[in-house]
């Protein structure tokens, strides 16, 4: 059965650049054209890796989402926390942590974020304030909204940056967190990564309320429609969003628009859409239109966009040499970060 | 040494812990101006305001998750659970945030947290307000679970558990609330993974944990008269468990009974009776016994409740049958 797409981009987007009238700098679109074609190209080889079968477990891609954590990663402040699901790849990676760690990771290695333990679904990278990486779906909206409590609690003027998928919104977790989160005026700001499935089930076939920038109303928390698919978009929305929580004006849920090129993991045969609606959302690429602005306002010469391209690309390669040429964890790692308590009495039967 | 009830041991070592700590704070339903469902809490709300004492909606996946998450971010949470029979909604953010965080985060981020309330049977509750939970979360590897059996015990574990790193279950009784015990006037603390010899025998090993010991003392008194020395050594920590101390008994007396309020199957008798036959093997001159509630959910009827709990009776007949006594 074919399923038509509740939000087709054309009604978020308007084709053509902005870039005339942005109130963004060169250097932001720089980066964000930098760190988007690294999260593209990272997960381009990351998909592959998997399909050579270079490692092993759940592999969710993050390709066509792009826009919104380089969105967000410009509009957030360095003491902010940042958590999210499963399709944990591109939000560490925007944070500024090294590829190198995160594709270890991947490969169950030692030197991978989290040293092997916690695989493609479970990235961490403490000294960015990337908080998991979580594989339970609406688990980490309520852990976040605890860090955003405990930034809360401590006086400071931090928020909480929690992501999920529009699958995740049907979680009780939502509900019972949406209610305290209002009713305490925490500092957090819900990110919906709306990308219209479910794994293969779409939207309108979960619900009769396909308009998930109403499922805060009935906690009166304030919400936005935003175009994914543009960081711009995406970045002045986080930025209000974000003031209001440090204003101690609460939380703020935003539906954020956008699309998945790629299947929900990577053994989905994504019978549940048309070719065509993927080729309709590819036309708004981010990435594409990043580069269209800064090659129509000449800020970068074509030299340094290829010296772009190659930097990418060597990340990328060394990443995975990096991660290719890592140890794996040895048995006795086993044992190892389960309890704080460094003495702790393991049932050892050999 | 002064009298105090168990609520006001644990709500001692609450306070305790608040005034010397900043990061501790109390969360749960009816903790702050009700003062606690169970008057554990009273009080705490005008000593430590409403920043640190919070009442939550009755959302436990909910506040338990908030809770986790702040313990990611520094803070040092105690969640009351009116009884853990609820906690199962929150058992997600237990098992499978709390107690993984630290291994998932190859070390990054840990949850000093304490999940706390009444466990096990308590009256006329029906089957789902009277469950035991030691076995529970005792599979699982990242927790740490606590089940105190007088004040005593309930202040310092409660003390050591709020200053763990790791995240602690702790299993209290409804029934147990207003018992009262004797405490020192100053602070103590008593470790985790220790067990506690309750009573010194020399011809059969009780071990048990929890309210229901009681039930081991009763017949252990009777059992003197006819001759018979018990042992009682309370688990005090169900993860991990002190096998040596039970082990050590067991060396001793030859002979070990395990009572437990909770069902057989994949149970904590269950576990010290194959850690008995695996490293005591040739101490053992009977079989170990132990004395559970039945293999049924917990019903309402006194007769049915009668028939389904542990008694004095059936502890005494396993003692003896250990002893080759009718």
């Amino acid at each position: 059965m074919a399923v038509k797409t509740a939000s087709s981009p054309s009604k978020t987007t308007k084709k053509g650049s902005v870039a005339s009238k942005s109130k963004f700098s060169k250097e932001t679109y720089v980066k964000w054209y930098k760190d988007m074609l690294l999260i593209r190209k990272f997960e381009d080889k990351t998909g592959m890796l998997y399909i050579q079968q270079k490692f092993g477990g759940f592999c969710h891609l993050y390709i066509g989402q792009e826009a919104i954590v380089a969105g967000t990663a410009s509009a957030c402040r360095p003491g902010d926390k940042h958590m999210t699901a499963y399709r944990d790849h591109a939000h560490p990676i925007a944070l500024g942590t090294d590829p190198r760690i995160l594709m270890a990771e991947l490969y169950g290695r030692v030197t991978g974020c989290s040293k092997g333990k916690g695989g493609s679904m479970h990235f961490f990278d403490k000294e960015k304030n990337f908080m998991g990486g979580h594989g339970i779906v609406g688990a980490q909206i309520v852990m976040g909204t605890g860090v955003a409590f405990s930034e809360k609690y401590n006086g400071t003027d931090n928020v909480a940056f929690v992501s999920m998928g529009d699958g995740a919104v049907r979680q009780g977790a939502l509900h019972e967190t949406f209610n305290m989160a209002m009713n305490w005026k925490l500092p957090v700001v819900y990110i919906i990564e709306n990308n219209n499935y479910a794994m293969g089930t779409s939207v309108e076939r979960t619900t009769n309320v396909t308009d998930l920038s109403k499922i805060g109303l009935s906690y009166e928390m304030p919400s936005k429609i935003v175009d994914g698919m543009r960081p711009e978009a995406v970045h002045e929305a986080i930025e209000e969003a974000a003031d209001r929580a440090r204003r101690g004006e609460g939380p703020t849920l935003l539906d954020i628009r956008t699309y998945r090129y790629k299947g929900h993991s990577m053994s989905d045969p994504q019978k549940y859409r048309s070719k065509d609606e993927v080729a309709e959302w590819m036309t708004q690429d981010p990435i594409e239109h990043c580069l269209r602005v800064i090659q129509e306002n000449k800020w970068l010469t074509e030299a340094e966009l290829k010296e772009i391209d190659a930097w990418v690309k060597k990340e990328v390669e060394e990443s995975v040499e990096f991660a290719e040429n890592s140890p794996y964890p040895e048995a006795h790692e086993l044992y190892e970060d389960v309890y704080m308590q460094t003495d702790y009495p393991y049932i050892k039967e050999y | 040494m002064k009298t105090v009830q168990f609520r006001e041991a644990l709500r001692e070592a609450m306070s305790e812990e608040m005034r010397r700590d900043e990061s501790v704070f109390l969360m749960g339903e009816e903790v702050a101006e009700y003062n606690g469902a169970y008057k554990v809490s009273q009080g705490m709300l005008d000593e430590f305001g409403e920043k640190r004492v919070i009442d939550t909606p009755i959302a436990e996946l909910g506040f338990a998750g908030i809770a986790v998450g702040a313990s990611m971010n520094g803070l040092r949470p105690i969640v009351e659970f009116m009884t853990w029979n609820f906690a199962i909604l929150a058992a997600d953010q237990i098992i499978n945030s709390a107690a993984k965080m630290l291994q998932m985060s190859g070390g990054q981020y840990h949850c000093p947290i304490v999940f706390r309330g009444g466990n096990g049977t308590a009256g006329q509750l029906g089957a789902t307000h009277s469950q035991s939970f030691e076995a529970f979360y005792a599979h699982v590897p990242g927790l740490k679970v606590i089940t105190p059996s007088n004040p005593y015990d309930a202040k310092g574990l409660l003390k050591a558990a709020i200053r763990d790193n790791d995240p602690v279950v702790f299993l209290e009784s409804e029934k147990m609330y207003g018992d009262k015990g004797e405490i020192p006037e100053g602070e103590y603390i008593i470790p985790i993974g220790v067990a506690d010899i309750k009573r010194k025998g020399t011809d059969v090993t009780i071990v048990s944990f929890g309210k229901i010991i009681k039930v081991a003392y009763e017949a252990a008194e009777l059992l003197e008269k006819e001759g018979i020395s018990v042992e009682i050594i309370d688990l005090r920590t169900i993860r991990p468990i002190d096998y040596a101390c039970v082990v050590e008994s067991v060396k001793k007396t030859n002979r070990c009974v395990v009572l437990e309020e909770s069902w057989p199957l994949a149970s904590i008798s269950s576990e010290i009776s194959y850690h008995l036959q695996r490293y005591a093997f040739d101490y053992l001159d009977a079989p170990v016994m132990r004395v559970t509630q039945t293999d049924t959910p917990f019903a309402f009827s006194p007769t049915l409740i009668d028939e389904a709990l542990p008694n004095i009776e059936r502890l005494i007949k396993a003692v003896k049958s250990t002893l080759y006594r009718n």
